[in-house]
């Protein structure tokens, strides 16, 4: 036996204490259960008299004593004979463990093992259906090539079997039948078919694993079950979830077209265009070909969103890598939160989620730039798991918060642990090249770790010092000079060989150390090791080149010694650099060029990222991890640049699950026809076809109507394209200053929502489920003839947005209207919180915009607090204008009124007459706003507003500007 | 997906295999060894690593290496994740995951095994489905079995994984229906010497202990659930529920389980339960180091703190510490120069400390480096967070169930470290300085 025998090479002296242990009665390894048979535990000649017993004990009783021989790897193949006599006992225990010995010795006992194939093939018409599948597992696992007809039989017949389990079973013993005999594979691709029409989650994960194994290739297999397997996705066990996912994502690579192109302007717009992202929404919309997702890639991108929340960590990565290849840039952020929190689990988990944050950061800073101290190193963790850290807060280093990174190396430069402080090392290096503000610092740091007492450390430091001096080499005598002291003190053969190099290349700024350095050298050339020779040399061939007066000797003196060295490198070098500078009759043309060759100005060395390059295998792999291509790994195609046909997904009798979970998108008058077929299709399970082709028809008059109001504005039109009810809400805003305080502004006409009728308005109370939320309070109404039933909250964007949904309003009856409150984050900006509004038959996109002074909420203060903290406030922070006031609006309480129906602030008394303050905190951030208007002897004013938030300053400057020269 | 496995103990031997294809020679854990050889600490043995023919992904827990050998590209987290199961799985049945635990009932292990894989995939992973196909071994059940000869087996086939809720066996009953949940949370945090944070997050889990006969469908709600903004279910969660209404709702499975982990990132705002004030001193010349360590309580809302241990990892220079615990006992390992205080609860009248000195080694310059002070504790009937579950009621079934919540806030990862210098840069008098003292 080949294991047998691999063992005792391994550890003769072990299996010699185990030998002996079987042949005593006192065997520890055992254990009780055994304890008391002690009697009869002799050599393994008994075990077959004890098998060939009428007795079931001791039938059993020996079989769990080979199933011990064959956990600790020895061979019991002898008994083959007397154990398969059992495989038809009655006790279930045995049976098993007969199973457990056939599948491991069956492949070396091919004609013995036969007798046991009737008992197996009789057990596959069992009626208990856990018997047949156990009968097909064991059967399909004994790897006999004379069986496959067998098996091909038991696979097609259990894959149409009433159990689910069982054909689970079966699509397990596809891939053990591919593996035995590859020339099966047509046949069992027709079983895979088969099975993968199946609606049971339990087959689902299973069958894709057959699918992965045997026929990768065949993505015209998947089509039709796309929107199935997306369905029932969150219903499937965890493992097949799994391969679930890491299968759609390659099937999703191959049929949708990329959703990356048309977020190239959005990716700044985060930062940049919070405040007129309607201007933004417009240039992306008037772009050559607008960009629409196919309904069935926001399906897969939906569907495997809670997944995020799974508690198994390889569904977690799996759904994260999904994202990070399908999804648009914008919305890939949702996963960083649920990939931090795995960095809690095992060690392990920690290190295959570090790999990948790594390589997620290099190109998406942003992304993990919030959790940056999660990547903190802690002195317990694994020095695998300190470095990945280490390369995660390089990669998320930037001019905003390079200090505090900075400070942390510090600390882990002082760590016990010297490989981990090496790194360290190298990653202030990188640092100090990718922020240039920062270089200088870094620079002095590492020299004075020069002088750190771990040799370890102050190598690595020359290393790393000597790539910086080269980027930048001006005016950096001092450190060269420096280092050149170091010198002898330094023993690390990659540091001398450093500060050689640096020597020989700056030794026109270190004149007179140089060749001190090099009369040093070679005193003790012989004893060092090649690769500070090898510098040796180049410094004696550059010195002599600038300064041969002083080095001539020297050098020759090197040159000799390095001609009979050991090495054939070091000689070669000497032969050659002997060659180049020293004129002789036989030096050809080279040696005029010596000085160029040598003394050229270099590029400086780029200090990398390891992990720069690993985004080209998809994430979460095992080649991914390795960094180099596993056997199997499927490549992760190329979006295509024009989607292959999308009809080939459409089911033709849709299933109910797909009617019930499917959610119509916003654009979806405007994507094609066969999606609105699919829609209809699947509607006809519920409601009826007439009924949704009607809605279509109304909500195409709606369109058509916006374009007659206003043909003449072009640039807008989009903008309506994107939410019918954009165009209300427009023509809200308006009119909105002529309304008291409480302004109420249209969500819904009952027109567009077929009988339901939204108004929302701003309450400007705290909200009550989170402080960061500005209450909304919306009121539905029912302008119908028929009950509304179920109206909810359904898809929102953007994904970022955190609303309060309010709960289902179960019925609303024909002319009742109810009041909900909701509470939506805008996290300060105006973006347009863009949901919609559901009822059970409908799905109505609608969105709040909130006008800037929504966004605030009042607070009281002082005159004096106003006046210190407007103080504070000044420069870039204030932004002011001279207004010119409608008459009506002369008094203080007229401008109280006008002002207080723009923003939601509160007045501060004021001793000065012509002096109106009012202060305000912004909802999200706590931003102070603070707002004070001097009138002056005309109908004039300056208004001012001081806030460190300078767009909502100026939106609330033009607001106020507006309603104060109203009457 | 997953080839074979191979159990390591400490000492290096390979005391179990199991092979769920054909045989994979033992010989391939080889690379496995040259690894561990390379590695300076057990742990830092990398968890996978490529052959010529195979890859292995290893987890280690109680000393014992779980190798699987995988023979294709498989994403290494589902390894992982999986062996971690196993595991698991070990200890919900022995109690214990040790080798002798292990090798003592290797039948059992052999059976879970082969129910746990099939074709190395995985098939039922699911606590609940397991014990009912093999019956966890007790010392009663083991004399039963030898007396009788009857098996630990299940006599009757399991029928949970064939039902809706795969996790849950049917037929389940119970004279005593009773629901408990204990919400324990764990503060992760590094403190400076200030006593300023500069990370703290906490980590909380709510594990149950449900027993309740038939099919009881339960739904849990927190009085604050927005805290709750980082979470991971276990797979009986309905997710739709709980993203529209904050509102756990589930069938339990049998028996004790995790429902729900989450996490109060370092975003928002951590109470710190102590205070630590600590100064340790070295001088240059002396063999005398100075020792003074106070602890304290603070937000703890009135809620003791207890079985608090100090532990430090004193410089190597240090020979001994002379220390003078005013409550507690402490001791110092000369060799590993580990020190652990034992504290016990904090009284806030009088707070503990620990005072006194350290000899160094003679001749020996100062040590270059503070060290960093870990500190456990307990504190009961409190989540820090400030998570409190609102109710719990139960549908489907009829029978009132008692129930019963608990929490408890421990401390995690929790470290004060020695630095409190903000980074400054290096200013070039020191470089000067440094290059004087060259010369």
């Amino acid at each position: 036996m080949s294991t047998g025998v691999s063992y005792n090479d391994q550890g003769g002296a072990e299996a010699a204490v185990e030998a002996g242990q079987e042949s005593t009665p006192t065997s520890s390894s055992t254990g009780a259960a055994f304890g008391l048979f002690s009697a009869d535990f002799k050599k393994n000649e008994d075990l077959k008299e004890m098998l060939e017993s009428n007795k079931e004990s001791l039938k059993l009783e020996a079989m769990k004593r080979i199933v011990g021989l064959i956990a600790k790897g020895k061979s019991a193949s002898e008994l083959f004979p007397a154990v398969v006599k059992n495989v038809a006992s009655k006790n279930i225990e045995l049976k098993k463990l007969v199973y457990v010995y056939l599948v491991r010795y069956a492949e070396k006992q091919q004609d013995l093992a036969l007798l046991s194939i009737s008992t197996f093939q009789r057990a596959l018409k069992d009626p208990n259906q856990f018997i047949r599948a156990s009968a097909l597992r064991v059967l399909s696992s004994i790897r006999v090539p004379i069986i496959v007809p067998i098996m091909m039989l038991a696979i097609k017949e259990a894959a149409a079997d009433l159990s689910p389990y069982v054909r689970k079973t079966s699509a397990h013993a596809i891939q053990k039948l591919y593996s035995l005999d590859p020339d099966q594979k047509e046949q069992l691709i027709e079983v895979i078919e088969k099975l993968l029409k199946d609606k049971s989650t339990l087959v689902a994960g299973s069958v894709v694993m057959a699918f992965e194994e045997v026929c990768p290739d065949r993505i015209d297999l998947i089509h039709k079950n796309y929107r199935k397997l997306c369905n029932l996705l969150v219903d499937v066990e965890e493992w097949g979830q799994v391969v679930i996912i890491s299968m759609l994502t390659r099937y999703a690579r191959t049929q949708f077209t990329s959703p990356w192109t048309e977020v190239r302007g959005a990716e700044f717009d985060e930062n940049k265009a919070f405040y007129d992202s309607d201007s933004e929404e417009k240039k992306d919309q008037t772009e050559a070909k607008p960009y629409i997702m196919d309904p069935d890639h926001r399906l897969l991108l939906r569907n495997t969103k809670p997944l995020l929340q799974s508690r198994n960590t390889a569904v977690v990565m799996a759904v994260a890598q999904l994202y990070w290849h399908l999804a648009p840039k914008h919305e890939v952020s949702i996963v960083t939160k649920s990939l931090v929190r795995l960095l809690r689990s095992h060690r392990e988990v920690q290190y295959i989620v570090l790999q990948n944050i790594a390589t997620m950061s290099i190109q998406r800073k942003g992304m993990f730039e919030p959790f940056i101290k999660s990547f903190y190193v802690r002195s317990t963790d694994a020095t695998h798991i300190k470095t990945l850290k280490l390369e995660i807060l390089t990669n998320l280093a930037n001019e905003a918060n390079i200090s505090t990174i900075l400070r942390e190396f510090q600390t882990y430069v002082k760590s016990q642990d010297k490989a981990f402080a090496a790194a360290t090392i190298q990653a202030i290096g990188r640092c100090a090249t990718n922020i240039s503000e920062v270089t200088d610092t870094c620079l002095n740091g590492l020299v004075l770790l020069l002088s750190n007492r771990d040799e370890t450390v102050v190598a690595e430091s020359i290393v790393v010092i000597k790539k910086l001096l080269q980027t930048q080499p001006t005016q950096h005598g001092d450190i060269i000079k420096h280092m050149a002291k170091l010198f002898d003190n330094v023993t690390v053969p990659m540091a001398r060989a450093s500060i050689l190099w640096l020597m020989g290349e700056y030794c026109e700024k270190v004149p007179k150390i140089a060749p001190d350095v090099l009369r040093k050298m070679a005193k003790t050339f012989t004893a060092e090791e090649d690769i500070v020779k090898l510098q040796t040399v180049n410094l004696a061939a550059k010195l002599y080149l600038t300064n041969s007066k002083q080095t001539k000797l020297l050098t020759q003196y090197i040159l000799n010694l390095g001609k009979y060295d050991q090495n054939y490198d070091i000689r070669d070098r000497t032969r050659f650099i002997r060659q180049l500078i020293v004129p002789n009759e036989k030096s050809g043309a080279l040696s005029k060029y010596a000085r160029r060759i040598l003394l050229a100005p270099k590029p400086a060395p780029g200090l990398e990222s390891a992990f720069k390059d690993r985004d080209r295998y998809q994430l979460g792999t095992l080649s991914h991890s390795l960094n180099l291509k596993a056997t199997g790994y499927q490549e992760l195609p190329d979006w295509p640049a024009v989607a292959p046909d999308q009809s080939v997904r459409n089911v033709e009798i849709s299933a109910p699950i797909v009617g019930k979970t499917k959610q119509p998108k916003s654009d979806k008058f405007y994507s094609d026809d066969e999606d609105e077929k699919e829609e209809e299709g699947s509607d006809s399970s519920g409601s009826g076809s007439e009924d949704s082709s009607s809605s279509s028809e109304g909500l195409f008059l709606s369109v058509r109507f916006k374009h007659c109001l206003f043909p003449q504005n072009d640039s807008k039109k989009p903008t309506f394209r994107t939410s019918g009810i954009s165009l209300f809400y427009m023509s809200f805003q308006v009119t909105t200053s002529s309304f008291g305080p409480l302004k109420t502004y249209e969500l819904l006409h009952h027109m567009t929502g077929k009988g339901l009728s939204a108004k929302y308005h701003f309450p400007r109370q705290p909200c009550l489920y989170q402080p960061s939320m500005v209450a909304v309070q919306v009121i539905l109404t029912n302008s119908s003839d028929h009950a509304l039933e179920e109206i909810h909250i359904g898809d929102q964007s953007p994904a970022s947005l955190n609303i309060h949904c309010f709960n289902t309003i179960e019925r609303l009856e024909p002319g009742a209207s109810v009041t909900v409150s909701m509470g939506i984050d805008f996290s300060d900006s105006t973006q347009a919180a863009n949901f919609q509004l559901c009822t059970k038959e409908d799905q109505f996109s609608v969105s709040i915009q909130p006008a800037v002074g929504e966004l605030l909420m009042a607070s009281t203060m002082t005159e004096q607090d106003f006046c210190k903290e407007q103080g504070k406030l000044q420069g870039m922070n204030e932004a002011s204008a001279t207004i010119t006031m409608a008459t009506a609006n002369a008094s203080r309480q007229a401008i109280n009124k006008q002002v207080l129906s723009v923003a939601n602030v509160g007045e501060v008394p004021s001793s000065q007459n012509n002096f109106s303050r009012f202060a305000g905190q912004t909802v999200s951030s706590r931003a102070l706003v603070l707002v004070s208007l001097e009138l002056s002897e005309s109908s004039g004013a300056l208004l001012t507003i001081n806030t460190e938030k300078s767009v909502m300053a100026s939106m609330l400057l033009q607001d106020l500007k507006q309603a104060l020269a109203q009457a | 997906m997953i080839h074979s496995l191979f159990l390591i103990n400490a000492s290096g031997d390979i005391f179990l295999e199991k092979h769920w294809k054909s045989v994979v020679s033992r010989s391939v854990c080889d690379y496995f060894f040259e690894a561990q050889e390379r590695a300076t600490e057990p742990e830092n043995v990398p968890p996978v690593i490529p052959t010529p023919h195979h890859y292995l992904i290893s987890v280690l827990r109680h000393h014992i290496y779980f190798v699987a050998v995988i023979q294709s590209e498989v994403p290494p987290l589902f390894v992982i994740e999986f062996l971690h199961r196993v595991v698991d799985t070990f200890q919900d049945y022995f109690g214990v995951c040790t080798e002798a635990a292990i090798k003592d009932n290797v039948v059992v292990v052999y059976e879970l095994l082969e129910e746990m894989l099939d074709n190395g995939f995985p098939l039922a992973t699911e606590s609940n489905i397991l014990k009912e196909l093999i019956k966890p071994p007790t010392i009663l059940r083991t004399m039963v079995n030898t007396i009788t000869g009857s098996t630990n087996v299940g006599e009757q086939l399991p029928t949970g994984q064939l039902s809706v809720v795969p996790w849950r066996r049917t037929g389940v009953k119970y004279t005593n229906n009773e629901a408990y949940f204990d919400v324990v949370e764990e503060i992760d945090a590094i403190i400076d010497k200030s006593g300023s944070t500069i990370t703290a997050e906490i980590q909380g889990v709510i594990d149950a202990c449900v027993k309740l006969t038939g099919m009881p469908d339960l739904t849990l709600s927190f009085m604050n659930p927005r805290l709750l903004d980082d979470v991971s279910f276990h797979p009986c969660v309905r997710f739709k529920r709980w993203e529209a209404e904050r509102i756990l709702s589930f069938i339990p499975p049998d028996g004790n389980f995790r429902l729900l982990s989450y996490h109060v990132s370092s975003q928002n705002l951590v109470a710190i339960p102590v205070y630590v004030k600590h100064n340790i001193t070295f001088r240059e010349g002396s063999s005398q180091g100075r020792f003074d360590l106070t602890l304290g309580p603070k937000q703890t809302m009135g809620k003791a703190v207890e079985s608090v241990l100090v532990s430090s990892q004193l410089p190597r220079g240090v020979l001994n510490a002379n220390l003078n615990p005013s409550q507690g006992t402490y001791t110092f390992d000369p060799v590993t120069k580990l020190l652990t205080w034992d504290v016990g609860k904090i009284n806030p009248q009088k707070l503990p400390s620990l005072k006194g000195t350290m000899s160094l080694q003679a001749g020996a310059s100062k040590p270059d480096e503070n060290p960093t002070i870990n500190i456990q504790f307990k504190i009961q009937q409190m989540a820090i967070s400030g998570l409190k579950v609102n109710r719990l009621d139960m549908y489907g079934e009829k029978y009132k169930p008692f129930k019963g919540i608990k929490y408890m806030t421990k401390a995690g990862k929790f470290q004060i470290c020695p630095y409190n210098t903000p980074f400054t840069g290096f200013s070039l008098t020191v470089l000067t300085n440094q290059i004087h003292v060259f010369r």
